[in-house]
């Protein structure tokens, strides 16, 4: 069956111009699982609609009383929170108030530490990555992740590093240099290396790596990337080159990243969200959310009262 | 003025006391005095081996088989050719059986295992079998294969007992190895979408490469040493023997029989064999030095 699109030959143009339709996406995670269902062509149209305005669109991520436990503690307790497709979410909050945990649940990454696991739904457009029949493995390639530590590969090169995205999600051979270059290029990374891609990756500088690092997430066409903290090791020229990269990045995928830079947040972020002890305390577009928060405690940890 | 008695004062305060410097000389000698002590036996075994091996090396020691001919002066006691060759198969037949189980084991513990109740368990029974005397691992083969079937000596039997003496010494070994491949390396790899098979085998085995290498040419070192797990599998011989399902000469085992020899020309045999064996396990030492030099992790 179809989906029933808009009839502007734009819209039609622009889906058909991309490499996977949207089915063909929720078909890559869940086979059979996505486009029977009425909600998923109501969505898959909503998708085509926005992707006449942005030809690579990424795809939302709602989370529906996620709750995530490290054995019996609760790090993440019952949040409802929308990231909406192409817009840059910033979760900010106190060390410990659970924003990593929450973002690694997103990619199920939270469940590699031993004894944690996570509880309630993370819909990645209409598809809850938790469900049974989801590939974890899927779930990750979809959902890519950008560490607080660059952290390329030791033993391979810059190459190598970037290509190890396709070769270790696909195990995929033959001719990787255009893909490679695509996402070293999408990075901001490719002018500074492309005489150089022999060379190990762990040699470049940390800012240098931390883009290899995206670069190397890029490359397997994710529909969103995480980002925990991915400033903080950098100092201010990588930093503010990686907040371009982000702004860049956004017309082709959803980004959400955790950050204790408050101005980070207010540079970047279109919405912001407040998290503290587990709870989401405050979300909304970043201007209001640093200059007219609705909760007091916001107000407080925004102004450096505490935190 | 005041101001200047107050620094002078605090100068005091700083100073090296006698009793410091004492005690810190105390120490310092003492402990040089250790170094030295441990280091007199290592002295004196490299001068013995070096005095008297190197003394009955010659071009026909490494080319001839041992004759056995030990009552005439007239005749030739021979060389340790089947010795050398004997403990290369050996110990070669023994990696082949200990290693890459040794590795699995490893791999499963650190990758899979974790910290399980049955991992621990595993943990626990590998420490103790590091532990175990080695001539019990040649009773037990010597007991199951030998007494148990009623067959003879064999070469492989001789393998059977180093590679359970080599198993939980890779594992340990590559176990450790494993534990420092920094756990980053892995979830950036899971997060890009790999499956965690092809994480172990395409990001973390690499990574941690020079350094099993090391671990496991170790483990072979310390095989190709040992006597007693061959003394009663794989028994003395004196003809080379290319087939391991018969009798088999090894250098720890010559040294052995030949040390405990009447004769001079033979117990000098001994000497050079010995330094022919402490040749070979230099050898692979260095070798697991030199690659672990090349390790990417601290």
């Amino acid at each position: 069956m179809r989906s029933p699109r808009p009839s502007s030959g734009v819209a039609d143009l622009e889906s058909d111009s991309r490499s996977d339709t949207d089915e063909q996406r929720r078909e890559r995670i869940a086979p059979g699982a996505g486009a029977s269902s009425p909600t998923a062509t109501a969505t898959a149209a909503a998708a085509a609609t926005s992707a006449a305005v942005e030809p690579q669109a990424g795809l939302g991520v709602r989370l529906e009383q996620l709750r995530a436990f490290y054995g019996d503690l609760e790090a993440v307790s019952g949040i409802d929170l929308d990231f909406r497709a192409n817009e840059v979410t910033a979760i900010i909050g106190p060390s410990g108030c659970g924003k990593s945990t929450l973002i690694r649940c997103i990619n199920r990454m939270h469940e590699e530490i031993p004894g944690a696991r996570a509880q309630g739904r993370v819909m990645l457009d209409d598809l809850d990555v938790y469900s049974p029949s989801v590939d974890v493995v899927a779930v990750r390639r979809a959902i890519g992740m950008v560490f607080q530590k660059p952290n390329p590969f030791p033993t391979m090169s810059i190459f190598n590093n970037v290509a190890a995205g396709l070769r270790l999600s696909s195990g995929r051979r033959g001719d990787l240099r255009p893909k490679v270059e695509a996402a070293l290029r999408s990075a901001g990374l490719w002018d500074e290396v492309s005489e150089r891609l022999d060379e190990p990756g762990a040699g470049l500088s940390g800012g240098q790596q931390q883009r290899l690092c995206i670069a190397r997430s890029l490359a397997v066409d994710p529909e969103v990337i995480l980002m925990d903290e991915p400033c903080s090791a950098l100092d201010p020229i990588a930093t503010l080159k990686i907040e371009e990269l982000i702004d860049r990045l956004k017309a082709r995928v959803t980004i959400v990243i955790v950050t204790h830079n408050m101005q980070q947040a207010a540079r970047v972020a279109d919405r912001t969200a407040f998290m503290l002890d587990g709870r989401l305390i405050e979300v909304g577009p970043t201007h209001e959310i640093f200059t007219r928060p609705a909760d007091p405690r916001t107000e407080e940890y925004v102004t450096g009262k505490f935190g | 003025m005041n101001a200047g008695r107050a620094s002078g004062d605090r100068l005091e305060r700083f100073a090296v006391t006698p009793a410091r410097k004492r005690r810190d000389s105390t120490a310092r000698a003492v402990m040089l005095g250790a170094t030295i002590i441990a280091l007199i036996p290592l002295v004196l075994i490299v001068y013995y081996l070096l005095r008297k091996g190197l003394g009955s090396w010659s071009s026909s020691f490494f080319t001839t088989d041992p004759t056995g001919n030990t009552f005439f002066k007239s005749s030739s006691i021979g060389g340790i050719k089947s010795a050398i060759l004997g403990t290369i198969e050996i110990v070669a037949l023994a990696s082949a059986m200990a290693i890459p189980v040794g590795l699995g084991v490893a791999v499963w513990l650190v990758e899979y295992g974790k910290d399980s109740r049955l991992a621990q368990a595993v943990r626990f029974f590998v420490d103790v079998l590091t532990g175990v005397p080695s001539i019990l691992f040649g009773l037990f083969i010597y007991i199951v294969l030998i007494v148990g079937t009623g067959s003879s000596y064999a070469g492989y039997k001789g393998s059977l007992a180093l590679a359970l003496l080599m198993l939980p010494v890779v594992t340990r070994a590559t176990e450790v190895i494993l534990q420092l491949v920094p756990g980053a390396l892995r979830e950036a790899a899971l997060a890009l979408g790999a499956p965690r098979w092809r994480v172990i085998l395409r990001v973390v085995l690499p990574t941690a490469l020079p350094g099993m290498i090391t671990g496991v040419l170790l483990a072979v070192a310390r095989a190709a040493g040992e006597t007693a797990p061959l003394l009663f599998t794989a028994a003395a011989t004196l003809k080379t023997n290319f087939n391991l399902g018969q009798f088999m000469n090894s250098l720890p085992v010559q040294i052995y029989s030949d040390v405990t020899s009447p004769t001079t020309a033979v117990v000098n045999r001994a000497w050079g064999a010995a330094l022919a064996l402490v040749a070979m396990i230099l050898l692979l030492n260095v070798i697991a030095r030199l690659i672990s030099r090349r390790s990417r992790l601290a």
